[in-house]
């Protein structure tokens, strides 16, 4: 069954377990995402997806607040702009955005200041290199959850990763601090896939980022682990 | 963050699952795989070697300039050359003359009979069509086989007999519509890893039930309903007993046997003696578990069954198989969505392989060679005077080798595949391989077959070729090239072009046609005869691929085979005997080994054992039983030396219960300890598959000294 609604103006119509994302993708609105992605579970945890619905006290988030007939949603009022404003100038205080082409164009889009909040405590880890296929900088990760989504129920059913710690210190992390490979991980890097902002890359790309050429790192692989003749 | 110059789409030369792959480039180099979510087959997911696996397109072994053995070899005293030093750089005219002028001689010697081919799961269809194409018309044999032999020929055997076709029924992605499926012989999260996400998904979230049917406990075993542990080589009697059931306790689909099957009658008189109690007796598998498990199959509204090599890799291979299509046809779960008789090809593109008439019963298509009018139809394609091809079946795999000596087979072409890894009791394979006259190496690294080689051929891998691949579901999907081939490396089908009309032109015979200007026109000269191929073009299956048979331009494909009936009319019940394994534990060799693959190596190893992947799994290791071990003084990471009648390995343990008590596991892809050395050639007499998954052997602790490479281990986590 369809229902109707109003969406900046203008009546739509949809399927009635749309969710206001999806509602607006389908008329053509655009409604900015960072946590959400097509084949995870959404959650709601980044918030760039708020919106303003009438009759709600506070912004509702678009990727899982179901579309309800006769409901009158505003996508870019100016309190949802300066909510996402804020919500990017917060992320780009406290993490390193520079692999994150999307968020970075979102930011000149929404005239976010990088520099807005000088004195945030930035989060910064040293690169986590423990395994032959990819390398985890979790000064990169914005927490979206995507990496541990698909890890779990939403791809893999490996559940080698959650997050880790509590309040401002949370980070995605293994059981018991363990190295990748000691973890029931089973490389199939789903989590590289789904990664929104380089945290976790392919080791190939970041040690061509490390200014390595192919040949060197060519000759890597060949180096340890040697088979004998 | 790197931008690539161009991102090229392309399927993955691993596994049969067909996985859509992003190869991202950067100046001829490949630094990342992504896979987009809207893809058919794996929707975004991928697997350790889908993912990361591509880096031996680069590795530094990699041969990518034709060589010719320095010292001449001779049959009987074939010697094994892996160093390049061995090896003298020609150019591809000297190569290709030298190969050209050596199989004519052989071929005007000997004739026919001495001329062999291994065409190669791994390449393309069009590449393999081309390979059996020149040694049919040129050297006018069937002596023409693949990898396929050594995998599902007892499950091909099986449906030819029993349905007249021999591809998956249904498609992987319809394991979701099934309310119970079997998975049995198949160690699915391994090897066939998108699959298992599927059967996951089916379990998880659309409350399907799952039955495994192994002598381990794999991962699988975790999601599924029920787990049957039955020992190695005894399918017939656990699934012919769960037909027993079915029958006993009136659970048949009396409807669809009497219009879609025969042999019914003579049947359930065979099955009398497969009562579960003696199943139990023979497979160790609980007589109650047999009959709950044939209830919930045939119970089911929609139930199917997905198999891997544990049904087909066995002296009785096709027995094995047959037992499963039984189940289908009691119960008519076969021929809807949602059900179906579900092999799992091995290979990228093993399905393509044998469609394109890599085999030596068949031209493309499974058109029988000793048939004169499937001949004729060849004939009048490859330009071939009436009479001209040969009605005889040729030799498969295994017997290749074995008649490789004075009066057999001479010269022998192999493309891309590894016998001296992937046949049974190498040891032996070892002896044929030297007896040959004349052999040719067509490939990407020199492995231990191409190392006997008197010529090497230095073709491209998957990322420098364009052409398609036929997945396990029958989905033809294309190939694309990511960059130049590097060095002088060539794609295999104009390696063959280019050789065949030097041999052409030394037979001095009219052109069979061998001026393709690209890989479609090779596809389309194939399609014009095979029917199920016949709606197929590049520009159609650009996107998605197609589904065969695809019999026109119009069709969109066939995802549900047999919905009406089967090729062969009715489905055929074969009453079935118990045949025990050839070869039994005994006092002598106490336990049973059965082989396989890991998640992260390919077979022989080709590929994956000059990748990255080779960090992340760099040694073979023996599965042993913590009881079995204790007894034999074997401790979890310990070295030990695994025999049999036929070689010795030494390796690690690994000591876990995810094998069962009396049976050992060494997966095959490692050439310093070869699962493959103790292995049994005893073949199914029909199918002729080798008894990969069932030989007697003993263990004995080792020393670390006496490993092939201590220095190699990393403990993983991961099942």
């Amino acid at each position: 069954m369809s229902i109707k609604l109003m969406m900046d103006g203008k009546e739509i119509s949809v399927d009635e377990d749309a969710t206001l994302l999806e509602a607006a993708r389908e008329n053509g609105i655009d409604i900015p995402t960072i946590c959400f992605h097509e084949a995870t579970t959404p959650n709601a945890l980044c918030r760039i997806c708020v919106v303003e619905v009438e009759g709600q006290r506070v912004l509702q988030p678009a990727c899982i607040v179901k579309a309800a007939n006769q409901m009158k949603v505003q996508t870019r009022s100016e309190r949802v702009v300066r909510a996402r404003k804020t919500i990017l100038e917060m992320l780009a205080s406290t993490m390193d955005l520079s692999d994150a082409p999307e968020v970075l164009t979102m930011m000149d889009e929404y005239g976010a200041d990088a520099s807005r909040f000088p004195d945030a405590h930035r989060r910064e880890s040293q690169v986590k290199d423990d395994n032959p296929m990819y390398v985890r900088d979790y000064s990169k990760c914005l927490l979206c959850w995507r990496c541990v989504q698909v890890c779990a129920d939403d791809a893999q059913y490996t559940y080698a990763i959650n997050f880790d710690g509590r309040g401002y210190e949370t980070q995605i992390g293994t059981f018991f601090e363990r190295t990748i490979p000691e973890t029931t991980c089973v490389l199939c890097g789903q989590c590289v896939g789904v990664c929104p902002t380089g945290a976790l890359k392919v080791k190939r790309e970041y040690l061509l980022e490390q200014g390595m050429t192919p040949d060197q790192i060519s000759v890597l692989s060949m180096g340890r682990k040697k088979r004998k003749a | 963050m790197i931008k690539p110059d161009h991102v090229t789409t392309t399927t993955c030369p691993y596994c049969g699952v067909g996985c859509t792959l992003q190869l991202h480039v950067k100046d001829d180099f490949i630094y990342k795989v992504t896979s987009p979510f809207d893809s058919p087959v794996n929707h975004g997911n991928l697997c350790v070697k889908g993912r990361f696996g591509y880096d031996f397109v680069y590795h530094p072994k990699r041969v990518t300039k034709p060589m010719i053995r320095k010292t001449k070899q001779e049959a009987g005293k074939r010697t094994q050359a892996f160093d390049l030093s061995e090896w003298r750089e020609v150019t591809w005219d000297e190569a290709l003359d030298y190969v050209a002028d050596n199989l004519v001689r052989i071929y005007q010697r000997d004739g026919s009979d001495a001329m062999a081919v291994y065409c190669c799961a791994k390449a393309t269809n069009e590449d393999n069509y081309l390979l059996q194409k020149m040694y049919r018309a040129l050297f006018r044999t069937n002596n023409i086989d693949h990898c396929t032999r050594l995998c599902h020929a007892g499950s091909v055997v099986a449906l030819q007999q029993a349905v007249g076709s021999s591809a998956m029924s249904n498609t992987a992605s319809q394991v979701i519509q099934n309310d119970v499926f079997i998975v049995t012989g198949s160690n699915t999260t391994e090897n066939h890893p998108i699959i298992s996400l599927q059967m996951k998904d089916a379990v998880e979230k659309h409350g399907a039930k799952m039955i495994v049917v192994d002598p381990r406990r794999i991962e699988l075993v975790d999601f599924a309903e029920m787990w049957l542990p039955l020992k190695p080589g005894t399918n017939v009697p656990v699934f012919s007993a769960m037909a027993h059931v079915i029958v006993k306790e009136n659970l048949v689909n009396h409807e669809f046997i009497a219009n879609r099957t025969e042999g019914f009658q003579e049947f359930i008189e065979s099955l009398e003696k497969f009562t579960p109690e003696y199943a139990e007796e023979i497979s160790g598998v609980p007589a109650e578990d047999i009959r709950k498990a044939a209830r919930l199959y045939a119970k089911a509204k929609n139930a199917a069954i997905y198999w891997g090599m544990g049904i087909s890799q066995l002296s009785h291979g096709t027995a094995s198989a047959l037992a499963l299509i039984h189940l289908a046809f009691l119960t008519g779960h076969i021929g809807r969505d949602g059900t179906g008789l579900n092999p799992l090809r091995g290979q990228n593109n093993v399905q393509g392989a044998s469609d394109m008439g890599a085999m030596p019963f068949h031209y493309p298509g499974y058109m029988r060679v000793d048939d004169p009018t499937n001949r004729a139809k060849w004939e009048k394609t490859w330009n071939i005077a009436e009479g001209g091809l040969s009605l005889k079946l040729g030799l498969t795999t295994t017997e290749i080798l074995t008649h490789a000596h004075e009066g057999g087979i001479r010269a022998l072409y192999i493309m891309g595949e590894n016998p001296m890894m992937s046949e049974p009791n190498l040891n032996e394979t070892r002896k044929h391989m030297s007896q040959l006259e004349f052999l040719v190496a067509q490939d990407i690294f020199i492995n231990e077959s191409g190392a006997f080689a008197d010529v090497f051929l230095p073709a491209t891998p998957f990322a420098e070729k364009d052409g398609t691949f036929s997945n396990t579901d029958r989905r033809v999907q294309r190939v694309r090239a990511a960059h130049p081939p590097r060095g002088q490396s060539r794609p295999d089908w104009q390696i063959i072009c280019d050789l065949a009309r030097r041999i052409e032109s030394r037979l001095g015979v009219a052109s069979a046609f061998w001026d393709y200007s690209n890989p479609e026109q090779i596809l389309r000269e194939m399609a014009s005869v095979n029917e199920d191929y016949a709606g197929i073009t590049y520009e159609r299956i650009d996107k998605i691929g197609l589904i065969y048979p695809v019999p026109h331009m119009e069709h969109h494909g066939t995802p549900t085979l047999f919905t009406e009936s089967f090729p062969r009319g009715r489905g055929k019940f074969h009453p079935l005997d118990y045949v025990p394994v050839m070869e039994e534990a005994d006092d002598e060799f106490p336990f049973i080994l059965t082989t396989g693959r890991v998640l992260e190596h390919w077979h022989g190893g080709t590929m994956t054992r000059n990748s990255s992947l080779n960090e992340a799994y760099p040694e073979a290791r023996v599965e042993i039983h913590p009881a079995d071990a204790e007894i034999h003084g074997i401790r979890n990471g310990g070295p030990v030396m695994v025999q049999s009648r036929r070689g010795m390995v030494i390796l690690r343990a690994t000591v876990t219960e995810k094998t069962s008590v009396g049976v050992v596991f060494i997966p095959f892809h490692f050439a310093e300890a070869a699962a493959n050395l103790l292995t049994n050639d005893a073949l199914d007499p029909q199918a002729k598959i080798p008894e990969f998954k069932a030989c007697a052997v003993q263990v004995f602790p080792a020393r670390d000294g006496d490993l092939p490479n201590p220095e190699a281990v990393v403990e993983r986590g991961r099942y």
